[in-house]
Parts: structure tokens; C-alpha cells; sequence
């Protein structure tokens, strides 16, 4: 596949992510941070926001395992990952983070399970999304190519 | 014949010859007459002796002497029957001599002692009658007491309950027993008090309701005095059954129980009379017996009577008292139910108007921002018009929906104004801005008038006052056909308030305060004066505007009257008849900055200014945050901007790090109250503000609290995540230039 083919791909990938929501303003605002002195800051950042995804949810996990449920914990952790989500702009995940909070502010263990599973699922689609981004951003710059920015 | 002997025996002859017979005869009396006499005292030793008692001895010796000397003389007296010595005939006189001594002496003795002896007898009388009348007394106390032991009996039977129905029960029970009666009833007054019906008997079972109307004279005259009255057995109250005996029915006694209610007992007042009602107590002596009715069962039927008065009283008042207080538990329950369904219905209104407003908006904005781009594309005449149509009508939608959303903020009183430093002429010149281009195609001429003592700055909530404006010169715009509109804008002066038209207006203008008047002009199509009153609520549609003009919400002067109000302001609209253009005044409350306020501008991301640096060379920032994720991103953005960042993960490095070289940290405070605890150490470290770095917090938290909070700490900056390059771009800048920036929440 030639450079342009690559370069389109990405493009489209990248419109179709901000349409669906996976992720919005603020990736961009991140791209636009990437420059010659700093080439890999988003996959940096992004590459953190996997491992502390990973580690919040474990954490989420075991605390809505244990009984009694303490949501004050749960909800320290949801606080936490939607600031990083924030920050990323993984704008699903984000949102699902806001009503998982609501559920443990109403001590609502049946919803708080839900949403985990429901952020689970956000963050593979979201990982394996990144993921196929961040490939095709390889093939490009193997190929010669600048990776298009999103405007 | 008896031989005499001669001269010589010294005899005395009788007297009279004695006639045989005759002397036989006297003899014979004087011998027993004799005997008698000697016995007689023997007697009276003998039972004197026996008895202890006799106080008279020594008239019983007299008395015992003069017998036996009466008896002597009358044996002496045998022997002169015959012939007899002269030594009988002096004998026989000494014993009549003495005789006759004593017996005078006991003669006289007699005459003191007869009416002593006499006097004994009238006292033995006294006494016996004495005795007897105790007798009788002694069996009326009696009487009396047992009397009074069964009223005791009775009435500790009757009050040991409070349950009225077996009060009155046990009465008649008891009252039976007691008298052994044949039947006992008792009457009560009907609830029209018209009638007495039958509510409880003895023998009886269940007593069919026999009711006699209350009026009867018998009746009255039982109801008029509190004792028991004999009445009739025929009469209508004591026909209670079939006579069965083969006599005379028992006689029958009646007698009033009084009903107390609560309201006849005054603190310090017996119950009047006047105020009772009473119920009738039949009471029936078994028929055929010849029983009467003593005086003592008349006295235990009337305090029995009063007794259950006052346990029937105090049986009304427990229940009177046990109806209130369930009365009073059921309205409790029942106002806590509301209560709680209140509060349910506010928080689902709270709930509902907080999904609303987030939910209404999103999507009309989202309809609004396409229709929008759409228009910018390539479109048929058709679809253009089709476009410009969806626009008008979701612009419409949303102004609705956020006139709709904030009335029931202001309404519920939970709007609060803001409070910042806003520019006023900034202010009007958007509105003009915004206005003209309406304005220009319907070829009205638009003028704006700014007195030059208004001041440049004001304090108070430029937003709202921006959207009273707007609405007010909105209105004048939409409702006139040609012409020109005119705004003005002065600062309102004390005398200028006492306008007829708003008495009760009192401002009070003051040093830090002053009352903005602003004026709007129009030679529109006015409003009838009769109609002004109406325009102000809500929803109220002038029937002149309707036929031609554009309709509005009907919202728009109801909710610039709320805002123009909390401003502590007023507003009306004056207008002298269609077809003559409308004023509208408004006068609000604004506070005056003071200099050190100046420098605390509210922050437009998109005023920007010329003066922004695009470089920040190497400033040297700290950025404190325990989430890597966003560390790395605010890291990143101000690498991008050029300054020098060094990062720390926690309040303890960022104090171990934190130098005077740094010019600013960026603390997030979305975890706790650690970055607020950080900031007053930073302070604490830096004793002269002018060396320490500019503290400001990065917050997703768009609450009052949080800014109110950092304020309060000394923090000199706010800003709100997400922080784009260019809003981080004016921040740094800002901050550089001003020393503070708290973006507006």
C-alpha cells in the first residue's frame, strides 16, 4: 500500500474515531503538542493512559469484589480514571466514568458492575482502535511518509 | 262460865263482856295480824340482804321497828282478851306507847323519803326511754353504714374501669345486687337530644331501642332535682316487660345521671347546670314483694348516680383524648407521607430540570450548530429555504428552552447572580453588535447613548444583564415595523427616583454602588396602556401583537423582570396607545470596583488582545498532579508553549522541589483537599509574596465551591480542564501580565 492509500486510511480512522465518539477535542489538542523536540508525545501519553487504565480498572475489580462494597474507594478510582480520560480525550470513556460515579455516589452496586463491564468494553474498543492508529502512523513514517494532522 | 276467883287476885277485868264468838274471832286476827307483822321485816332483812343495792337501811330498821312493835302490841293484845295481870296491862301499854312513837317518827320519816323513792322511778323511766332512742340510733348508723359500704363497693367497681360501656354495666349490676332488684335500666339522651333511648338493662340481653321522647313530664320532673324520685311503674320508662306478677308491679325510683362534657368544667367554677344533659336511671323493686323503698336506698341510688357521672366523664375525656392523639398520629403519618412525597417531587423536578438542561440543550445545540454548517454548503433555492426554516424554528426551540429552564431556577429562587467586573460598554456594544444586523433588514435605525459619567467597569452579572438588554431592545426591534429605536444608558440619580410611577422604589445609593438607568426607545406599534400590567407575566400574549407581528415566548419580560429584580432593581414599560412606540426603563443595582478588583478581569478566551506571547522562553513552571496521565498532557502543553517544566507527583515532592525560580505551579485539585493544604505551605514557605511562584489550581470541577475555595486559600489562578494550547497560550500570558486569573465558572 502506497503512502497516500496509508495516509488516507489514517485520516478516515481517525474522522471515524472523533465521529463515534471515541475520542474528541482533546486528542487533537494532544497531537498538535507533538513536534520535532517531543516526535512520540501522544504515543507516550497514550502508551500511560493504557497502563493506568489497566491498573484502575484491576483496582475497580477488587474493590467491587470485596464485602462490604467500599464505593468511596470505588469512586476514587473512577475519579481518577476520568481525569485521565479527560485528559487523553477518550471522550466514551470518559462519559461512562461520569455515570459510574453517579452509581457509586447512590450506592448502587448492580450499577457499578454494569458500568465497569461497560468501561472494560470502552477501553479495548478505544485500545485496539489506538492501537490500528498508531500502526498505520508506523507505516506511514516507515514508508516516508508525514503522518496528516487532524484539523 | 268462869269460876272468878275472889278479891284477891289483882286482875283487870275487860271492859265489855265479850260476846263469844266475836272474841273468838278477834283473837284469831290479832294472832295472825301479829304473825304477819313479825314476818314481814324478816322478809325485807332477808331480801335486802339479797340484793346489794338498797340505800335506805336505815328507814328499813325504822320501818322493821315500828312493824315488829305493831306486832307486839297485837300479840300483847291476846292475852287482855281474858283476865290478865296487872303486869300484862302495863306491858301491854309500854309496847303501845312505844308503837306509837315509832310510827310517828316512820310517819314522818316517810314524808321526805316517798318522793325520793319517787323521783327513782321517774329516772328509771328516763333512762329506759334514753336506752331506747340509742337502741334506734345505733340501728340507723348501722344502716347508714352498710349504706356507705356499698356505695364504696360500687363505686370501686364502677371507676375501676374506663371503659364507659362497662361502667354502666357494672352499675346496673352492682345496683342490682345490691338492692335485689327485679329490673334496672338506664336511658340515654339521643344525639338530637330529642329523645331517651333504652341503652342498657339488667336482665335483659340486648335491649331493642325503645326510645320515649324526653319531654315527659315525668321525666322533667325526675331531671329537675338531683334525688331519686318515686315515679310510676306505669309510666313509659318503666314498662320495660310484660307484667308477670299476680300483684302490684314494685315500686319504681328514677332518678338523673349527669353527662359532664370536657366544656363544663371551668378551672375555677363548679359545672353550671344549665349546660347538662342527663340520662335517666330506672331502678324497679321486684313486683309482688311489698318491698318499699327506705329512705337509706334512695340516698346510695343518688350517689351512686352522681359516682357514674364522674366515671362516665372521665371514661369521655380518655376516649376524647385517645381520639385526639390517633387523630393526631394519623395527620402526622399522613403529613410525613406528604411531606416525603414533597421532597420526592422536588428532587424529581431538581433531577428532571438537571437532565433537561444538560439533555434540551446538547441536541438543539447540535441541530442548531449543523443547520448552520449546512447553510454554509452548496444548496438548491429549495433546500436553502427548507434549511433557513429548521434553523429559525430550532433557534426558536432553544431560546424557549432556556427562557423555559431559567424561569424555573428564577422561580424556585435557586438563581444566583454572578458576580464579576465586566466592562459596560463592552456590554452595550455586543448588544448593538448582535441587534443591528436584525435591525438593518427590517430598516430600523438603532442608536446607543452611553453617559459619559457612566463609569467603565461595574460589578455584578454581565451575562444576565446582557440578556435583559437584549430581550428588552429584542422586543423593541421585533414589535416595530419602521422607525428608529434608541437605547441610553446613564447613571440614575437619587431624585430621579422619586418617579411617581414606582413608589415603592426606594433605592439608597451608596459609595461602592451605583444605579445604572437604562432606556429604550421605540416608534414601534405600542401597547394599548390598559394591557401594560399583563406584559410582565408569563406566558400573556397582547392580542394587537398577535394578528401581525412575530409571536414571542411570552417568557422574555416576565424573566428580565426576575433578573432586573434580583438586581435589586425595577422596570415598566410606558406607552401612550398603539401605534405610539413603547419606552421601556430599567433601572438596576451595580457594584463599583475598587482597584484591587480591577485586576481580577473576568476571563474571555476570546478576547485575546494583540499583547499575547506566543514563546514563553523558557519560563519555569511546576506542575504538580498524582495522575501521570495528565501530568504528561499538562507537561506536554507547556513544553509545546516553550516554557521549562519540571513535574511532581505529590505535595511533598512539589514542596521539595519548589524553588523561587519557578515562576508558576499548576496544581490539579480535583483529589481533595490536598491541593489547597499544598498551596497554604507554598505560601508559608515564600514569605514575601513577590518571590514565591504564582499558585494556580487546573480543575474539571466546574462548582462555585471549588473557586470559592481556592480564592480562599490565596490561590492567584483557576483554570477549567480541558485546557486547549491556545486557552493555555492567554493563561500564561494573563497570568505574566496580571498576577491573577480566575476563569469564570
Amino acid at each position: 500500500m502506497d503512502v497516500l492509500q496509508l495516509q488516507r486510511k489514517l485520516r478516515e480512522h481517525q474522522a471515524a474515531m472523533i465521529r463515534e465518539g471515541f475520542l474528541d477535542d482533546q486528542f487533537s489538542q494532544l497531537q498538535k503538542l507533538q513536534d520535532e523536540s517531543s516526535p512520540d508525545f501522544v504515543i507516550e501519553v497514550v502508551k500511560m493512559f493504557f497502563d493506568d487504565s489497566e491498573n484502575l480498572l484491576n483496582n475497580m475489580t477488587r474493590a467491587l469484589g470485596q464485602v462490604p462494597v467500599d464505593f468511596k474507594q470505588v469512586d476514587a478510582h473512577v475519579h481518577q480514571y476520568k481525569g485521565s480520560s479527560a485528559s487523553v480525550g477518550a471522550a466514551r470513556v470518559k462519559n461512562v466514568c461520569a455515570t459510574f460515579r453517579n452509581f457509586c455516589e447512590a450506592q448502587n452496586l448492580e450499577g457499578c458492575v454494569r458500568c465497569l463491564q461497560q468501561l472494560q468494553h470502552e477501553y479495548s474498543l478505544l485500545k485496539n482502535n489506538l492501537q490500528y492508529l498508531f500502526r498505520l502512523q508506523e507505516e506511514i513514517q516507515a514508508a516516508g511518509g508525514s503522518i496528516p494532522t487532524i484539523e | 262460865m268462869w269460876f272468878k276467883a275472889p278479891e284477891s287476885c289483882n286482875c283487870i277485868e275487860p271492859q265489855l263482856p265479850a260476846d263469844e264468838l266475836l272474841v273468838k274471832y278477834q283473837y284469831i286476827s290479832d294472832f295472825f295480824i301479829a304473825l304477819a307483822y313479825f314476818s314481814i321485816p324478816l322478809e325485807l332483812i332477808y331480801f335486802v340482804k339479797k340484793s346489794a343495792v338498797f340505800p335506805y337501811r336505815w328507814v328499813l330498821v325504822q320501818f322493821g321497828a315500828f312493824i315488829v312493835l305493831c306486832g307486839a302490841t297485837h300479840l300483847i293484845n291476846l292475852w287482855t282478851f281474858t283476865i290478865h295481870t296487872r303486869t300484862v296491862a302495863m306491858v301491854m301499854t309500854a309496847a303501845k306507847v312505844l308503837t306509837a312513837v315509832v310510827s310517828c317518827i316512820t310517819a314522818l320519816m316517810l314524808v321526805h323519803i316517798i318522793p325520793d323513792l319517787l323521783s327513782v322511778k321517774t329516772r328509771e323511766l328516763f333512762l329506759k326511754n334514753k336506752a331506747a332512742e340509742l337502741d334506734r340510733e345505733m340501728g340507723l348508723i348501722r344502716t347508714q353504714e352498710e349504706t356507705g359500704r356499698h356505695v364504696r363497693m360500687l363505686t370501686h367497681e364502677i371507676r375501676s374501669t374506663l371503659d364507659r360501656h362497662t361502667i354502666l354495666k357494672t352499675t346496673l349490676i352492682e345496683l342490682g345486687r345490691t338492692l335485689a332488684l327485679e329490673e334496672c335500666a338506664l336511658w340515654m339522651p339521643t344525639r338530637t337530644g330529642l329523645e331517651l333511648q333504652l341503652a342498657y338493662t339488667l336482665r335483659q340481653q340486648n335491649p331493642v331501642g325503645y326510645t320515649v321522647p324526653i319531654h315527659l313530664p315525668v321525666i322533667n320532673q325526675v331531671f329537675s332535682s338531683n334525688r331519686a324520685v318515686k315515679i310510676s311503674p306505669n309510666c313509659p320508662v318503666a314498662r320495660l316487660r310484660p307484667h308477670t306478677g299476680k300483684y302490684m308491679p314494685g315500686e319504681v325510683v328514677a332518678v338523673r345521671v349527669p353527662l359532664l362534657n370536657l366544656s363544663n368544667f371551668q378551672i375555677y367554677d363548679w359545672p353550671e347546670v344549665s349546660t347538662r344533659s342527663y340520662a335517666l336511671m330506672v331502678l324497679m323493686l321486684p313486683s309482688d314483694s311489698a318491698r318499699q323503698w327506705h329512705v337509706h336506698e334512695l340516698e346510695l341510688v343518688e350517689v351512686v348516680a352522681d359516682q357514674v357521672a364522674v366515671a362516665l366523664s372521665h371514661a369521655a375525656i380518655l376516649e376524647e383524648s385517645m381520639r385526639a392523639r390517633n387523630m393526631l398520629m394519623e395527620q402526622n403519618v399522613a403529613l410525613d407521607l406528604a411531606r416525603r412525597e414533597a421532597e420526592t417531587a422536588i428532587h424529581a423536578r431538581n433531577d428532571f430540570l438537571a437532565v433537561m438542561n444538560h439533555e434540551m440543550r446538547t441536541p438543539m445545540h447540535a441541530i442548531i450548530a449543523l443547520s448552520s454548517l449546512l447553510q454554509e454548503t452548496e444548496l438548491t433555492a429549495e433546500q436553502r429555504l427548507m434549511v433557513e426554516t429548521i434553523l429559525k424554528s430550532s433557534n426558536l426551540l432553544a431560546t424557549l428552552i432556556n427562557d423555559v429552564l431559567d424561569l424555573s431556577q428564577l422561580e424556585d429562587g435557586s438563581l444566583q447572580l454572578e458576580t464579576t467586573t465586566f466592562s459596560l460598554h463592552a456590554v452595550f456594544r455586543e448588544v448593538l453588535s448582535l441587534i443591528k444586523p436584525v435591525a438593518s433588514v427590517k430598516k430600523l435605525s438603532l442608536t446607543l447613548h452611553l453617559a459619559s459619567d457612566l463609569p467603565a467597569y461595574a460589578v455584578g452579572d454581565d451575562k444576565r444583564l446582557m440578556q435583559t438588554i437584549l430581550n428588552v431592545v429584542g422586543n423593541a426591534v421585533k414589535f416595530s415595523k419602521e422607525g428608529s429605536i434608541s437605547i441610553s444608558a446613564v447613571v440614575a440619580k437619587p431624585d430621579s427616583f422619586k418617579d411617581a410611577r414606582i413608589p415603592e422604589f426606594h433605592p439608597v445609593p451608596s459609595d461602592s454602588h451605583f444605579y445604572l438607568r437604562v432606556q429604550v426607545k421605540d416608534s414601534g406599534s405600542g401597547i394599548n396602556p390598559q394591557d401594560i400590567p399583563k406584559l410582565f407575566t408569563k406566558f400573556a400574549q397582547s392580542q394587537a401583537v398577535t394578528t401581525k407581528g412575530p409571536a414571542g415566548s411570552g417568557l422574555g419580560l416576565a424573566i428580565c423582570r426576575r433578573f432586573v429584580n434580583l438586581m435589586e432593581g425595577h422596570i415598566w414599560i410606558e406607552s401612550e396607545g398603539i401605534g405610539k412606540g413603547c419606552t421601556v426603563t430599567f433601572i438596576v443595582r451595580l457594584g463599583i470596583p475598587d482597584r484591587s478588583n480591577e485586576s481580577k478581569l473576568a476571563f474571555a478566551p476570546k478576547v485575546l488582545g494583540n499583547h499575547v506571547t506566543t514563546n514563553f522562553g523558557g519560563l519555569k513552571v511546576l506542575v504538580m498532579d498524582d495522575n501521570g496521565v495528565n501530568r504528561s498532557v499538562t507537561k506536554g502543553l507547556l513544553l509545546h508553549l516553550g516554557c521549562d517544566v519540571t513535574t511532581a507527583g505529590s505535595s511533598e515532592e512539589c514542596l521539595r522541589i519548589i524553588s523561587p525560580e519557578h515562576r508558576m505551579v499548576f496544581m490539579d485539585v480535583c483529589t481533595g483537599l490536598d491541593g489547597y493544604e499544598l498551596a497554604i505551605r507554598i505560601q508559608e514557605k515564600f514569605k514575601k509574596r513577590q518571590d514565591r511562584p504564582l499558585i494556580v489550581a487546573l480543575t474539571g470541577n466546574t462548582n462555585k465551591v471549588t473557586k470559592e475555595n481556592c480564592m480562599r486559600v490565596g490561590m492567584d489562578g483557576l483554570i477549567l480542564k480541558p485546557v486547549s494550547v491556545d486557552k493555555m497560550r492567554g493563561v500564561l500570558s494573563e497570568l505574566l501580565e496580571h498576577r491573577v486569573l480566575f476563569e469564570a465558572i
